[in-house]
């Protein structure tokens, strides 16, 4: 037995356009020795579409996974922002709000008061497993990569159910990024929004919000963005510039999550398969900074 | 121009939210820290005040509060503790509700998005996109988006399905009226 043994709810996304962010959770959680048993037949936590429709529903889908969570008694490690805030705030509100719980119970078929941690794998990075222990494990240091850490919404707020250490300037991430050896650059956009839930809807909206932050990123000297939310790295990697027959990107900064980084560092196989399935090819950077020998 | 004060709204929302508008004093926070103010018209703090005045209609109709991102930054700042995206998201259920929603498309794609999880009880994006284009018409947009996406592996077209997709069904049955 590990340590670190959690229930992993995978989400969505990790199967869909963010495999390399599933995959590489599972390389490092694999290599640091944290256990991951899957969550038998979890389902979708709703994301922003059922708590901007329908509270209940809202509630009530994450609850199905609760209630799943419950029988196997062991803390749920989540890696998407989107269901880890979405499976934190039902969490919260079945075990403040029992005639909500009731509702939920009724509606799910099963006692959705889970009341071990759910916990996102930055948060048992930075704060259970350690920095120093991670910086033990750097085989790679990642000089030449300079990066902006971007935190988005959902791993900051609502404060009362995120982990960060400040709503306004967390740096969790930061951190983790200097136990890495990568040259965190200064920039005051770490928590803005990228727009993500109007991301096909009000694409307009989406596209100024995402050149924004590649603008501030570029100002703030940096060679790329870390990210530990699917759907930020997936809208800032295919929004910049949306159009109906034609693709083009006006600004080249790779955007990476911070577990491909760990497993860059760590020299994990698997790292060059994640870092080429992105948008916006990381490659160039990796071949600049000789991080990764190009083949 | 407003002529009248009603506390109707503000009360109704007090129900469903838990959220005490009454509170706003109207310092503006909200609206300075909102990302996507720029698109909005009222403005967050706007918003507040028309539901202080009891403005339902206009508010039902208005697109503010289905631009509302959800980022929570207003949430996290307002010094009177209102959770104002929570009072978005209980104007947009009300708005849906009422039949008076403007800003179809995103509300289409709220649609597309949970018919997806009640279909397969987990979301797939090829699932999604299509749904959306089906019901909102854009059948042309972001192909060659898609094209970038196909050769880089990001298409799955195997959809993933919950093994118990008629409990996340039930979920469905049981909250319809829950909003």
């Amino acid at each position: 037995m590990s340590d670190y043994d959690f229930t992993y709810y995978p989400g969505c996304s990790q199967s869909g356009s963010a495999e390399e962010y599933g995959d590489s959770t599972e390389a490092v959680c694999k290599a640091l020795g944290i256990e991951l048993t899957e969550l038998p037949d979890w389902s979708c936590c709703g994301a922003s579409s059922a708590h901007m429709t329908n509270d209940l529903l809202s509630v009530a889908l994450p609850g199905r996974d609760l209630a799943e969570a419950k029988k196997l008694g062991r803390d749920v490690l989540v890696v998407c922002a989107a269901c880890y805030s979405r499976m934190k705030i039902a969490q919260k509100r079945v075990l403040e709000d029992e005639e909500l719980a009731r509702r939920v119970e009724e509606s799910v078929g099963e006692d959705p008061r889970f009341a071990g941690q759910v916990r996102h794998l930055l948060d048992v990075l930075v704060n259970d497993y350690g920095l120093a222990r991670i910086k033990e494990r750097v085989l790679l240091p990642l000089e030449g990569l300079k990066a902006v850490p971007y935190y988005g919404c959902l791993l900051v707020r609502p404060p009362e159910v995120c982990f960060c250490d400040s709503v306004e300037n967390p740096t969790d991430l930061d951190r983790f990024l200097e136990a890495l050896g990568v040259e965190v650059r200064p920039w005051s956009f770490k928590t803005d929004c990228c727009g993500g839930s109007l991301s096909l809807s009000r694409t307009d909206v989406t596209e100024r919000l995402v050149n924004k932050l590649f603008t501030r990123a570029e100002e703030a000297g940096a060679n790329c963005i870390v990210a530990a939310c699917p759907m930020c790295v997936a809208n800032l990697e295919m929004r910049q510039q949306p159009g109906k027959f034609s693709f083009k990107i006006p600004h080249h900064l790779p955007v990476l999550y911070f577990t491909e980084l760990l497993g860059l560092a760590m020299t994990l196989p698997g790292t060059d398969r994640w870092l080429k399935s992105h948008i916006i090819d990381p490659m160039p950077l990796m071949a600049e900074t000789k991080l990764m020998i190009p083949s | 121009m407003i002529h009248t004060v009603n506390r109707r709204l503000e009360a109704k929302l007090e129900e469903r939210t838990g959220q005490k508008v009454r509170h706003c004093y109207q310092c503006k926070k909200c609206s300075a820290g909102c990302p996507v103010a720029f698109a909005m018209d009222p403005l967050p703090h706007e918003v507040m005040k028309l539901v202080q005045y009891g403005a339902e209609e206009r508010l039902l109709k208005c697109s503010t509060i289905w631009l509302c991102a959800s980022c929570e930054t207003c949430s996290t700042r307002c010094p009177n503790d209102i959770d104002i995206a929570g009072v978005m998201d209980g104007l947009r259920r009300m708005s849906l509700e009422s039949g008076l929603a403007s800003e179809r498309e995103i509300a289409l794609f709220h649609k597309a998005f949970l018919n997806g999880i009640k279909l397969a009880g987990k979301t797939n994006e090829s699932v999604l996109i299509g749904q959306y284009k089906a019901l909102s018409g854009r059948l042309f947009d972001d192909l060659g988006l898609g094209a970038v996406m196909f050769l880089k592996g990001k298409v799955k077209m195997l959809p993933r399905v919950a093994k118990d997709r008629g409990a996340v069904r039930r979920i469905f049955k049981e909250t319809e009226k829950g909003s």
